[in-house]
């Protein structure tokens, strides 16, 4: 599976949940390649923009999609890493701001071993 | 534009952090990088530990300029901070 692929799976599941892709494609697929190489490296989707451990139960608050997609989409209108945003923050009606770490560092730093 | 050092904590996978090493270099700003995601063991460790005291957050990118730091890839303050 590649990028383009993977886009037009995920869309279909994530729009009827409210979870639109970035509309800025050189943002979207180069996401999703990377979550597909960290599908290659871990076996599973870690995000692109968080330290992953190797780790499944270490990593499984941050396999895409994180479990702090919700709470930054809400609040910032996009995921931490860019990849997920709502349909105002596409439509421009909302700033686009830098997405603050929401994970706990005590999270990365345990997942070291 | 000053020369102060520039360090980027980069994952190879985030795409904040290629577009930031994109910025700098087409600012033609000299940096080092690391991606630490690439790293493993006791070398993973001591780098991630190098960031959590610049960013106790530990995201990516971390930007080292000079004694400051940048969370995140914000371009303005790369400017201001880099007089660019």
């Amino acid at each position: 599976m590649d990028a383009k692929e993977l886009y037009a799976a995920l869309r279909k599941l994530q729009e009827p949940k409210g979870y639109f892709f970035n509309a800025d494609e050189e943002m979207t697929l180069p996401l999703l390649e990377s979550l597909l190489v960290n599908k290659e490296r871990f076996g599973y989707m870690a995000c692109p923009c968080r330290l992953a451990s190797g780790q499944y139960e270490a990593d499984k608050d941050i396999i895409c999609p994180c479990v702090y997609r919700e709470p930054d989409v809400a609040e910032y209108g996009a995921c931490f890493c860019g990849l997920y945003v709502s349909r105002a923050w596409n439509a421009g009606e909302i700033p686009h701001q830098t997405v603050p770490e929401r994970r706990p560092p005590e999270k990365v730093l345990a997942a070291l071993g | 534009m000053n020369n102060l050092p520039v360090k980027v904590f980069a994952l190879s996978t985030c795409i904040h952090c290629r577009h930031c090493k994109e910025f700098l270099d087409e600012m033609k700003v000299p940096y080092d990088c690391v991606h630490v995601d690439q790293l493993t063991g006791q070398e993973r460790k001591d780098v991630v530990e190098e960031v959590r005291k610049l960013n106790p957050s530990v995201s990516f990118p971390t930007v080292q300029v000079g004694g400051n730091v940048v969370v995140g890839f914000k371009k303005d303050e790369l400017i201001r901070l880099l007089e660019l």
